[in-house]
């Protein structure tokens, strides 16, 4: 496609179109080309052509205001590019994929932590199906509290909580763990691995370097809203190849 | 003089006085009606404008919040023509009965409670809204989430729309017409009486009204409290 065409409006749903047949493995892949977002003349996000093919974590990193939020929020159908196009789709067939995300700042329903839960289950699961879910990001004894009253990390996991009940096979996580304690932050990392092994791809932003390592299998490296470096994971934190990675590896200000 | 008129009004009150009861007992109900009927309108309509995107959404909030204010007696002037004999709905002869009452009051009370409850579920739309997207949250479930999560800010927009209902007095004495044991209320009656120099009656009325709006505060109060408690405001 000429990227320089005007982007194809379609809602999220009809983006999440069926991918090639050469690879038969379930992994959604998600392919980008040439994706662009422009909003009153400020330049946000341009020319995106990535292909996440591979299984597991796929880590966007880069420094704030290079694009990462608006990157998963466009992939996820929250914001329409305005440029380029996207796909998001399994191998082997589905059309359609469920994804979930689970935001920086927790959205919680003025309801109780049980509630809450419930409110975003597709699958009506049975209330003990619910209270292993809770029991399993450690908030089982809080089922019946206000959900607003929870700690910051508490929230956070009941948002985990709630994106996983869904069932998705693609799971966007923008900076779920920042400012969190590290019993939190360690329940979420477990999760999202446990959710990986189980076929569940993520795509997990975060700017602890310390948690790229432990959780990527691959990483974007985003830097004002551009992509300057997509590779595995090995290769980005050993040897990476564009400068603005290297800079912000070593902690450096990259502008 | 002043004295023995207040000493009368308790006295009416503590007696129950039956033409005291009876006016009392219509102003609750063409207030409660009207307000049943205000939010049945001005839920749906505030709800509808506040989670939707339009092209002139902005003109009709801007009317809506205007709307607020419209005069009593306009509102009264207005639909005494609309239900007077040569008006459009004059063969329906309400002119002058409760219903014409409660006509006037929801004309008054709708845009409160619409505009109110724009307010509280825009709010709660701007958090809500990426959330309900990505768990692609069907319109009639948002609406309800929307409505349920906002149900303490909700009751006491409703109280307002009472406070505003039971106290108004133009628009019900126009339409209405203040006729002793059919229209008369306790806000025209309270004007009448006091016209009439009859102090103990309207007194008695204006502590009763009061009463009613310290109590609907009250319960404003109670409210606000109990969804901080829970950390739901």
């Amino acid at each position: 496609m000429d990227s320089s065409q005007p982007f194809e409006h379609v809602h999220a749903d009809m983006v999440t179109t069926k991918a090639s047949t050469t690879n038969q493995s379930e992994t959604p892949c998600i392919r980008t080309r040439s994706l662009g977002l422009t909003i009153r003349g400020l330049t946000l996000l341009n020319d995106i052509s990535i292909q996440v093919t591979t299984p597991g974590i796929t880590m966007i990193l880069g420094p704030n205001g290079a694009g990462k939020s608006l990157l998963i929020k466009c992939l996820h159908g929250l914001i329409t590019p305005t440029r380029g196009r996207f796909e998001i789709g399994l191998h082997q067939g589905v059309d359609l994929i469920p994804q979930a995300m689970v935001f920086q700042k927790p959205v919680l329903l003025r309801r109780s932590v049980i509630d809450n839960l419930q409110f975003s289950d597709r699958h009506s699961h049975q209330r003990e199906a619910l209270e292993l879910a809770l029991e399993a990001v450690r908030l089982l004894e809080k089922k019946d509290q206000p959900a607003t009253q929870l700690s910051g990390g508490e929230q956070q996991r009941l948002s985990l909580a709630r994106a996983l009940i869904t069932q998705p096979k693609l799971l966007f996580l923008d900076e779920p763990t920042a400012s969190l304690d590290p019993a939190s932050v360690l329940i979420i990392e477990q999760l999202i691995n446990q959710a990986s092994h189980e076929g569940v791809k993520s795509v997990f932003i975060s700017h602890d370097i310390g948690q790229a390592k432990r959780l990527a299998s691959d990483v974007i490296f985003l830097n004002r809203g551009q992509v300057t470096e997509h590779t595995d994971a090995a290769t980005f934190f050993t040897n990476p190849q564009s400068r603005e990675a290297k800079a912000y590896l070593n902690g450096e200000i990259v502008l | 003089m002043l004295d023995s008129a207040f000493l009368d009004a308790f006295r009416l009150i503590a007696t129950v006085n039956a033409d005291l009861y009876e006016i009392l007992w219509l102003s609750v109900q063409v207030s409660i009606t009207a307000l049943l009927v205000s939010v049945v309108l001005g839920f749906p309509l505030g709800t509808t404008l506040a989670i939707s995107d339009f092209r002139g959404k902005n003109l009709c909030t801007t009317v809506l919040n205007a709307l607020m204010g419209l005069p009593p007696v306009v509102v009264g002037l207005l639909v005494y023509l609309a239900l007077s004999r040569s008006g459009p709905f004059g063969v329906l002869e309400l002119l002058y009965t409760p219903t014409a009452m409660v006509i006037a009051q929801v004309v008054l009370i709708t845009p409160i409670i619409a505009a109110l409850t724009y307010q509280v579920i825009d709010d709660l739309h701007q958090e809500y809204r990426e959330l309900f997207l990505s768990l692609d949250i069907h319109l009639a479930k948002a609406i309800i989430a929307y409505l349920w999560d906002a149900r303490y800010s909700l009751i006491t927009t409703v109280l307002a729309g009472f406070g505003r209902a039971i106290s108004e007095v133009g628009a019900v004495m126009i339409v209405g017409g203040n006729i002793d044991h059919l229209t008369r209320v306790m806000t025209t009656a309270i004007a009448l009486e006091t016209s009439k120099g009859e102090l103990a009656i309207a007194l008695a009325l204006g502590v009763v009204l009061l009463t009613l709006a310290l109590l609907v505060n009250g319960l404003v109060t109670a409210v606000r409290t109990r969804a901080r408690r829970y950390g739901y405001n």
